[in-house]
């Protein structure tokens, strides 16, 4: 069991309010993302529902019971820190059994669960060194692995790949999904990565200044985000805004449409710009292309290697069906 | 230092320093060494110009054969061990207590160290005259105040008195140090250690505590080379007499009663010779925390 609902929560530090009233329901087993700009109170709102933060006002249930003034030990939540955490001066071992410790399980089953951990997380080799003697990777598994040991209600990580490299972020990131799939325990993930947002996630809660911006699955986020906020931030690369007198075409303040629902054509185009700068990937061409008079820079990507080069003029058919419609104040328009 | 050039870099760079305290060490250690096996009493006219008689171990034996050798290397190791004991477990209770965010911390922390810039034979005034006179000290005054007889401190608890006086001139600096080792401690592992269900004296004791451990062996090693050779405290307060006679005040009495300076250098031997006991000993126990 693991739902966490949130009833009117706020935080305040000081005068400065960083969470307005907040309603969210984390279900049993989901994989819930938080995503959102830097500052926004990611970090702030996961360590509110640790417990390592007390609330301003409002309530949190765990599995139906008010959790508000319980410690964080006795929520049965496991928390996987951006900076690991681990007890330097304690074995990889002994950092796994720390909380099995503490909980005065009886040793033969502390060893049996750790030496579980340790071959699922592959530390087994590991076992006996300390933390400083291990590459990131291993110290990340480490810290996964002294939460899973818990058999936690529900596990909570803050951003807990932005301290490895671009490959070993995409591996951990299967591996945390993977884990997910296996214990189908509910997972609470912070991070400013939308590509791991929706990679991963169940459900994806946008946050923008400490409010929801909106909930959903990924896919409800990519094809109908309810703001422009979401839109511009959810999809890589960025959703194009464009506002002016090509979106009042369209009946509507601002429109959108994704760099992938702009088709690039021979000739005739709706559109038209130079080409800025091209990334070429291999599957796909990015195109920053400038002098469309619509925005600064629209982004178009092509699938395939398209040989076009800087200054070049490009011609561009919007998908009909693909726009987004927003009005004045940001909000989709159905 | 990882490369081979970066590493004989540094030893070059540390030559000078290196011979220069090796000079400083060995001259006066090889004079101590020469005196210590020689007939050299300055008074009945012996000199270093006109040769001094060498007399073999007869400086040590004598040395060793006074009464009050043992129980001067006994009352130096209960001196040290007492202060080390008070300091470092005051210090690192006050270290936490100032890493708390507390209003007025900055004078706070000022009051906290000021003990340690006044100088010990001032220091060791103004306790002996202030605080623990049988008469007029502050002691006294409480003492009398809850209806208790006054304590003549320096007489009749003249060891602890001056275990307590030395303990306030270095708390300060054990505070210091550990409290900088306590800040520089990430808060996130306390925090990892809350959701692990360690209460707050576990969380000290696993986590707190081996962080403070290269801090507290410093402390340890640095107060052991000052206390071994206090002086100051006990010339003013006791005279080194109801059992506060160190060592290092054995020695001192020595050289200046008898005027003997080999007996005297035989001494500071036997206090080399303790103080590298004493060493070797703590490097055992705590050392291991300076490597890793
Ligand atoms: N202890 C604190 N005291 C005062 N303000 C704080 C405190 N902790 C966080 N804040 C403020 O709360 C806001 C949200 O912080 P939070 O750490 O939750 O952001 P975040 O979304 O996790 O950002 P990031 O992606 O950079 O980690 C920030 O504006 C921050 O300045
Ligand atoms: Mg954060």
């Amino acid at each position: 069991m693991g739902q966490i609902q949130l009833n009117q929560v706020t935080k305040s530090f000081g005068d400065t309010q960083v969470i307005p009233p907040l309603d969210l329901t984390i279900h049993d087993g989901e994989f819930t993302v938080f995503v959102g700009p830097s500052g926004c109170g990611k970090s702030t709102l996961l360590r509110l529902i640790a417990g390592l933060e007390d609330i301003t006002s409002g309530h949190i249930d765990i599995d139906g019971t008010d959790a508000t003034d319980v410690v964080p030990a006795k929520r049965g939540l496991a928390m996987v820190f951006q900076s690991y955490a681990l007890y330097p001066h304690m074995s990889v071992r002994k950092n796994i059994a720390f909380p099995l410790r503490m909980a005065k399980m009886d040793q033969a089953e502390i060893n049996k669960r750790v030496e579980g951990a340790a071959s699922v997380l592959n530390l087994t080799d590991y076992l006996d060194r300390r933390p400083g003697q291990l590459s990131g990777g291993q110290r990340q598994r480490v810290a996964i692995g002294r939460a899973i040991v818990r058999e936690p209600a529900a596990f909570l990580f803050d951003e807990p790949l932005s301290n490895l490299d671009a490959a070993l972020r995409v591996g951990m990131r299967l591996e945390i999904s993977e884990m997910h799939k296996r214990l189908e325990t509910t997972m609470v993930y912070v991070t400013h990565d939308q590509v791991e947002a929706m990679t991963m996630a169940d459900k994806i809660v946008v946050l923008h200044a400490g409010v929801i911006e909106q909930v959903g699955t990924p896919l409800e986020l990519y094809r109908t985000p309810r703001n422009t906020f979401v839109a511009g931030f959810i999809g890589s690369p960025k959703m194009n805004l464009i506002t002016g007198e090509e979106a009042a075409k369209h009946d509507a303040h601002t429109i959108g449409v994704r760099p992938e629902h702009i088709d690039v054509v021979e000739s005739g185009g709706q559109w038209r710009g130079t080409v800025g700068v091209a990334e070429h990937l291999g599957s796909d061409t990015f195109f920053h292309i400038h002098n469309t008079g619509l925005a600064e820079m629209v982004t178009v990507r092509a699938i395939g290697d398209v040989s076009l080069k800087h200054g070049d003029t490009i011609h561009l058919t919007p998908r009909a069906d693909e726009i987004h419609r927003f009005d004045a104040q940001g909000l989709r328009i159905a | 230092m990882a490369t081979k050039a970066s590493r004989s870099a540094a030893r070059i760079m540390m030559a000078p320093a290196v011979v220069l305290l090796l000079g400083w060490m060995l001259v006066p250690l090889i004079l101590t060494l020469w005196f210590s096996f020689t007939k050299y009493l300055p008074l009945r006219g012996d000199s270093i110009d006109r040769g001094l008689e060498w007399v073999g171990f007869a400086n040590y034996g004598r040395f060793l054969s006074s009464n009050s050798f043992w129980p001067s290397v006994q009352t130096t190791l209960i001196m040290v061990g007492g202060v080390l004991l008070i300091t470092v477990v005051l210090g690192i209770l006050l270290a936490m207590l100032l890493d708390q965010p507390l209003w007025g911390q900055g004078v706070v922390r000022i009051l906290i160290i000021a003990p340690f810039f006044v100088m010990p034979t001032v220091s060791a005034l103004v306790w002996k005259n202030m605080i623990l006179d049988p008469v007029n000290g502050i002691f006294a005054h409480l003492w009398r105040f809850f209806g208790a007889d006054p304590v003549a401190w320096l007489q009749d608890a003249s060891l602890s008195s001056v275990i307590m006086i030395v303990s306030w001139q270095w708390l300060p600096f054990a505070t210091l140090i550990l409290l900088t080792a306590i800040q520089s401690l990430d808060s996130e592992q306390l925090e990892a250690a809350e959701m692990d269900g360690a209460p707050p004296l576990k969380r000290f004791w696993f986590v707190v505590l081996p962080h403070l451990g290269r801090a507290i062996t410093i402390v340890i090693l640095i107060q052991t080379i000052f206390l071994l050779s206090i002086f100051a405290e006990i010339f003013v307060t006791t005279g080194g007499a109801f059992g506060t006679r160190t060592l290092t005040y054995l020695i001192f009495q020595r050289v200046i009663d008898s005027q003997n300076i080999g007996l005297g250098s035989a001494g500071g031997v036997y206090a080399i010779i303790l103080a590298n006991i004493v060493a070797i000993f703590l490097m055992r126990i705590v050392g291991k925390n300076l490597d890793a």
